[in-house]
């Protein structure tokens, strides 16, 4: 109220100078004291300003002397006021149990979830030393854009640092407890660990820079022997008990990568000896293992683009594409991610014979909504009842790109493919003068972006020719680091070479037979599968491809949705990429698993979050958010406490992964 | 509400009574009457004054209270603006200033004379300065896991006093975790960077370090929870075996280069333990066998080393006070004594860094043969030039110290005396005396009783009956040597566990097995070196700051409970210009070590061929003279030769990036010398 006053105030006063107000009430003068006459002035239009702004920071203050001064257990208490008695974390809970600290425990983090911090930069990166530019607060992103891309990138010929900059990954568990402030990655299974007695000498963080090819770490930052050496002072200082490794996401094919790379003779590999993982390993428990790649990162190279990016263009289109701040967000980020050769690590791997053909996929059967494909925002209400009308149709999973929905459906015979490889690239040049920023896209010309759509089709084994048209730079230096094949004879000698280390269907695991390897993952949640795109209309700067969005399923369940057919799996990794290997793969003794290593499925139904306090979920599947996920806590702690497979109770499976394994015809 | 909004037209009307000052005159004469008297004269229409007679309560209190809240959201929004504003400029500013040309980092230079990273470099940080983190702990602590207790913003200490020292105590009877507490050190390079947001301990050297191509992959922080004695860091944590494999490891991956160990203060002798423990034979040594450190340390740079000892610590142990305190004291009598808020800090700090074993590897070594006795010691005489000192008075407490030279070679000062009960016993020649034989203390509690009221027992000196602790001022004056009987008097809990940790002596015979054991590893008294020919030893130090040498003490008889019967006597001033202060002898040192005791190894004991260092490896001293910082703008100075602030010493950078990139000690010029050490080590009489 006395700030409406006060607004008034210098109107009147401005407009009318003083002399007006002593015609106005002479009569009053006498009781009106001196310093009136000046005073007026005082609650000009900046003190109304300064008054608010004061009175907002001194709420703004109390409320947080408030919060700071509020005992630690308030919020716990409403929470239970709300929702019922919490139940204990699964450390405590275990910890009563009689569980303490055994075996070390060593996490092997996922791509893009790892810190990385700067060492030496460019005039532009002045003041960074040593702080993070990847992970934390993502602040120098906003305020110096360009400046941080370049930071980001690495060389487009070697995959390795370009000069004059250095950029590293932080060291620690420090390096991916939490992604960025509040947004939990490890953090939570470790609060765990250390609630039975685990600490700094049984934990073991193995960062790496995630943006190397798994090779490359051990070229630059001797990555891979440090592990080496970490795991095996940890056995040394433990009373000779073996580790248990955690690899998360693409952690896990970095550590398979490890597991070859260690009993390899040198100087490719780490010359461990032969039973290196049988003397250092207990047990391997993949969280959320793209053990086959995920159609997530073709999608990511091929446009920069994966659902979330699409349906944000569909509710807004044009500000992504729009030279909106004279940025051009997607063209940046492309130039930046195609410098990663990590992202290649991640492509289909086992082609047609595993993703699956023109007409085939192994999950062809799959129905979208008979299991009740919950999304994270639990709007799975209106989902759950029509289980039968979606079964009749089957979705060609297998054709992980096609240029156009009818092309996505019919079948094979009735498709035109006009082959691309042959197609002249360069031929008739987009004007790349206008454009800020330079992808490789520039270079191939329409006639060749057009080739590219009139092949239509592309199934997992055509993906890798498609890559390698339209990323040339990226799948050389991929080529060298990667690869995505079967192999036909495990015995060959090429197979000695670290390019194939990462990939589980050409390497054979290590002859520990007392080692167990887990397969832990999220069921439950619509999971990107295969995309139909569309031409960009204005080719000109843009990148020529997209996501058609306007293609829709015909009824409500279908698993088409905003140009993105959805399998089962934890939101990133489909079901069949993380659990095949386990399922199927390496069961028994296979030519891929010579000494029998047990495996083991374990999944995990995704629950949203039952309210917002819970804030990501005590029971979530997606990819990031599991490793909050009790069942999953509990599971691990009990094998770092010295349990089993088997008293763990052996395969815990919810989706038809064995169905679908059955399916593959794979020699083993 | 309504009477504001009356005012508000009464200010659209006449705008000039709504000043604030005008305001007030205008209501407060005759509150009741405000609507007779006052409000027909204002030219206002009828309805407003019904409005205002049915407000009329309201009024009565209103209007002063909005001017006082007013008053100060006014205030406060005026300052946050004008700070934001201030901010925002601050944040416009180029980095680089115009005019004021930020010197050009030593790392900087040296990479454009073509320096690159060769050698790993393995840091080794002191006391103090490593942070410790929370894993496990009682219930007060909540929310505090894996957020870090010691080191960072320190902000536990005022939000929960009792329950931060809590955790920070160790055992008193194991020296290790107290049941259901886990604290440990923070990994990494992180671990001792900064010690609080903006105060550097490694970050300056680590910069220029990678100025020069280091990183994580070369450049390690042997962070280790420096509360424990040494080898107790090993058993609860086998800090000493990841040393180790850090080592090996780096010395691996970066091309079979040898690793150049950097310590600093009481990393300096943690060092020197792991150097011993490494080669011995498991399960108390690291098993590395003999040749271990020749083939994986090129040198060791010791920064600031406390290589004998520093007297500081004994004050610390004896009455948890140093010069910093004293000198508070003496200003605020009371202030710290009084139980003001009901915080007995001192006895408190006592309480707690008495558990703390790693202290007493902080006491003097050698005994009188080093630090002198009653008569003698080595500093007496010389050594001691005020004139060179007069620059570096940070704190103004020597400016007039500085042209006295003369008077103190009168009549040297009794450093020998680590302890003097009141400022004449400091100086008596030893004749006259009273001392006996400080074995005879009165062991056993005579009176019990004395203590029974206060309940818990807090520190030891509670345990003590008054007559002992009289007793203990009687003898008057303490050298090095009767010290550890004085500190296991009044110390016995702590002195029992640590001394099985740690001696302090000179050995006769360092071929007798005993000296196998791993106390004897952090003395360098006590051990040899190792077998390491081509290994270079360094002494880096800063000179020119007086350093606490000797105490004057009192006693304060208190019948109060939990009190600590000991303090400085901070009264106790020299003549103009003595190397007496507040109750306190002055030598030259960095601050906190004295010449005596980080140069002597390195300018006598080890040098050439000696039976402490039977290989003869090579040792160089480089002492940096202090010069305080020129303008506020230079922060700490980066020709500091403080104790700490020396890490941000250009000079000593520059030594210690040379080294790292392949120089030796000749290259770097050999011995660089400013104070008398070597003339004191020549007095000081011990068998090489």
């Amino acid at each position: 109220m006395s700030f409406l006053r006060r607004r008034k105030v210098p109107k009147t006063q401005n407009s009318e100078p003083q002399e007006i107000e002593g015609e106005n009430e002479h009569g009053d003068k006498k009781t009106k004291p001196r310093p009136k006459l000046k005073e007026p002035k005082r609650w000009s239009c900046v003190d109304s300003c300064c008054w608010s702004i004061g009175c907002i920071c001194s709420i703004w203050w109390f409320l947080l002397f408030l919060y700071n001064t509020m005992p630690a257990s308030f919020p716990q208490y409403v929470t239970e006021a709300i929702t019922g008695p919490l139940t204990d974390p699964p450390g405590l809970k275990l910890r009563k149990e009689g569980l303490t600290v055994k075996h070390p425990v060593v996490f092997v983090p996922g791509i893009v979830t790892g810190g990385l911090e700067l060492w030496e930069g460019q005039q532009c990166a002045e003041g960074l030393f040593r702080k993070r530019l990847w992970g934390g607060t993502f602040g120098e992103l906003y305020r110096r854009p360009l400046c941080w891309v370049e930071h980001l990138s690495l060389d487009n010929e070697t995959g390795l640092d370009p000069s004059g900059i250095r950029v590293r990954p932080v060291s620690g568990l420090v390096a991916a407890d939490y992604f960025a402030p509040g947004y939990f990655v490890w953090a939570v299974l470790i609060a765990n660990l250390a609630r039975i007695g685990y600490e700094e000498k049984t934990m073991y963080m193995a960062a790496y820079d995630w943006r190397l090819s798994f090779q490359n770490t051990e070229v630059r930052d001797q990555t891979l022997s440090r592990i080496k050496s970490n795991i095996e002072l940890m056995v040394a200082t433990n009373g000779g008990r073996k580790v248990v490794v955690i690899p998360h996401s693409m952690g896990v094919l970095y550590f398979l990568h490890f597991m070859k790379w260690v009993e390899a003779p040198a100087p490719m590999g780490g010359g461990g000896g032969l039973d290196w993982c049988a003397r250092h390993i207990k047990a391997v428990m993949n969280i959320g293992a793209p053990f086959l790649g995920v159609p997530k990162a073709v999608a990511g190279l091929f446009s920069i683009e994966a659902k979330d990016i699409a349906i944000a263009r569909a509710f807004a289109p044009g500000v992504l594409d729009k030279d909106v701040f004279s940025l051009q967000t997607l063209q940046h980020m492309m130039r930046m991610t195609r410098t990663w050769d990590s992202t290649m690590s991640m492509i289909p791997k086992g082609g047609d014979t595993i993703w699956g053909g023109l007409d085939w996929s192994p999950e062809g059967d799959f129905d979208c909504c008979a299991r009740k494909l919950k999304n994270n925002d639990a709007q799975t209400a209106d989902q759950s009842g029509k289980g039968s009308l979606g079964s009749t149709k089957r979705v060609n999973y297998g054709r992980i790109i096609s240029f156009g929905k009818e092309v996505a459906d019919i079948h094979s015979s009735k498709i035109e493919r006009v082959d691309f490889r042959g197609a002249i690239k360069g031929d008739n040049l987009i004007n790349t003068t206008k454009c800020d920023v330079w992808t490789e896209y520039h270079e191939m010309g329409i006639e060749g972006v057009k080739a590219v759509a009139d092949y239509k089709v592309y199934t997992a084994g055509s993906i890798l020719n498609l890559l390698n048209f339209v990323a040339p730079k990226l799948m050389a230096r991929g080529d060298a680091h990667f690869s995505h094949g079967i192999a036909e004879n495990l015995d060959d000698p090429k197979y000695e070479h670290y390019k194939y280390w990462s990939n589980p269907l050409e390497t054979k695991l290590p002859n520990a037979p007392d080692m167990e390897i887990y397969t832990m993952y999220g069921v439950g949640i619509p999971t990107e599968r295969a995309y139909v795109y569309k031409l960009t209309p204005a080719a000109e700067c843009y990148i020529p491809f997209q996501i058609d969005t306007s293609a829709e399923g015909g009824s409500e369940d279908s698993c088409l949705k905003g140009g993105v057919f959805s399998v089962d799996g934890d939101e990133t990794v489909p079901v069949l990429s993380a659990g095949f290997m386990c399922a199927k793969g390496w069961r028994g003794t296979t030519r891929f698993n010579p000494s029998g290593i047990r495996t083991y499925v374990r999944e995990y139904d995704h629950a949203p979050p039952a309210n917002f306090l819970e804030g990501r979920g005590t029971q979530s599947g997606a990819h990031v958010a599991i490793m909050g996920n009790f069942a999953l806590i509990e599971d691990i702690i009990r094998v770092a406490a010295g349990a089993t497979g088997e008293d763990l109770g052996g395969d815990r499976v919810y989706s038809d992964i064995f169905k679908w394994s059955e399916k593959i015809n794979l020699q083993l | 509400m309504a009477s504001i909004l009356r005012f508000r037209k009464l200010c659209y009307v006449e705008p000039v009574k709504c000043s604030s000052l005008g305001f007030q005159s205008y209501v407060t004469p005759k509150v009741g009457k405000k609507d007779d008297g006052i409000v027909p004269k204002v030219k206002t229409v009828v309805v407003e004054k019904k409005r205002e007679q049915q407000k009329k309560k309201k009024k009565k209190r209103q209007p002063k209270e909005w001017r006082c809240i007013d008053y100060c959201c006014w205030m406060i929004g005026y300052m946050c603006t004008t700070w934001w504003l201030l901010l925002f400029l601050y944040h416009c500013l180029p980095a680089t200033w115009p005019g004021f040309q930020v010197p050009e980092s030593p790392g900087t230079r040296l990479k454009r004379e073509g320096l690159t990273a060769l050698h790993p470099v393995v840091l080794v940080p002191g006391i103090v300065t490593g942070g410790l983190e929370l894993w496990e702990g009682r219930p007060c602590s909540e929310g505090l896991f894996r957020k870090r207790l010691w080191a960072g913003s320190f902000s536990e200490i005022f939000k929960r006093p009792l329950c931060w020292l809590e955790h920070l105590s160790l055992n008193n009877e194991t020296g290790l975790d107290p049941p259901g507490i886990r604290v440990r050190a923070v990994p990494g390079l992180v671990s001792a960077d900064y010690f609080a947001p903006g105060y550097f301990v490694w970050a300056v050297l680590i910069e220029n370090l990678a100025k020069v191509g280091y990183e994580g992959k070369n450049l390690h922080m042997a962070a280790y929870d420096w509360r424990l004695s040494f080898q107790n860091t090993e058993i609860r944590d086998q800090a000493l075996s990841r040393l180790k494999s850090n080592i090996e490891l780096m010395y691996l991956t970066n091309g079979y280069k040898k690793v150049v160990v950097v310590p600093h203060s009481m990393g300096v002798i943690y060092f020197l333990h792991f150097l011993k423990w490494v080669e011995s034979p498991p399960p108390t040594g690291g098993g590395g066998g003999s040749g271990w450190c020749a083939k994986h340390i090129k040198a060791i740079m010791n920064i600031g080393p406390a290589f004998l000892g520093v007297p500081k610590a004994v004050s610390n142990i004896f009455s948890s006070e140093a010069k910093d305190i004293a000198f508070i004291r003496s200003f605020a009598p009371g202030l710290l004594d009084s139980e003001i808020l009901g915080l007995q800090t001192l006895e408190h700090i006592m309480r707690v860094s008495r558990t703390w074993d790693s202290i007493v590897s902080l006491l003097p070594k050698g005994g009188e043969t080093i630090w002198g006795n009653l008569d003698w010691s080595a500093e007496e005489g010389h050594g001691f030039s005020f004139a060179k000192k007069g620059q570096a008075s940070m704190s103004g407490n020597n400016l007039n110290n500085s042209n006295q030279r003369s008077l103190q070679l009168k009549d040297p000062v009794k450093y020998g005396r680590i302890i003097s009960f009141g400022k004449v016993a400091s100086q008596l020649p030893s004749s006259q005396l009273s001392t006996f034989d400080s074995k005879e203390f009165p062991r056993t509690n005579t009176s019990t009783n004395f203590n029974s009221s206060c309940g818990e027992v807090w520190t030891e000196y509670d345990e003590m009956s008054r007559e002992r602790i009289r007793k203990i001022a009687e003898n008057k004056a303490y050298t090095a040597r009767t010290l550890f009987d004085l500190l296991r008097s009044v110390a016995p809990k702590m002195m029992q566990r640590a001394e099985a940790h740690f001696s302090h002596g000179i050995s006769e015979n360092l071929d007798d097995p005993k000296y196998e054991h791993y106390r004897y590893w952090s003395n360098p008294l006590e051990t040899r070196l190792p077998d390491a020919p081509d290994m270079e030893i360094y002494c880096l130090y800063g000179v020119g700051i007086p350093t606490e040498r000797a105490y004057v003490y009192k006693s304060s008889p208190s019948e109060k409970c939990k009190n600590i019967p000991f303090r400085i006597d901070s009264s106790a001033e020299g003549d103009e210009g003595s190397c007496l202060k507040s109750g306190v002898y002055f030598v030259d040192g960095d601050e906190s070590v004295p010449v005596l005791s980080a140069g002597f190894m390195c300018a006598k004991g080890w040098r050439g061929r000696t039976r402490f260092n039977p290989s003869g490896m090579e040792t160089h001293i480089r002492e940096y003279r202090h010069k305080p910082p020129a303008s506020l703008l230079e922060g700490r100075g980066m020709e500091s030769g403080a104790h700490v602030d020396i890490m941000g010493n250009v000079a000593l950078i520059e030594d210690i990036l040379r080294v790292a990139a392949g120089a030796t000690g000749a290259e770097i010029g050999g011995d660089k010398i400013y104070s008398d050490i070597l003339r004191m080590s020549e007095r000081i009489n011990i068998r090489l």
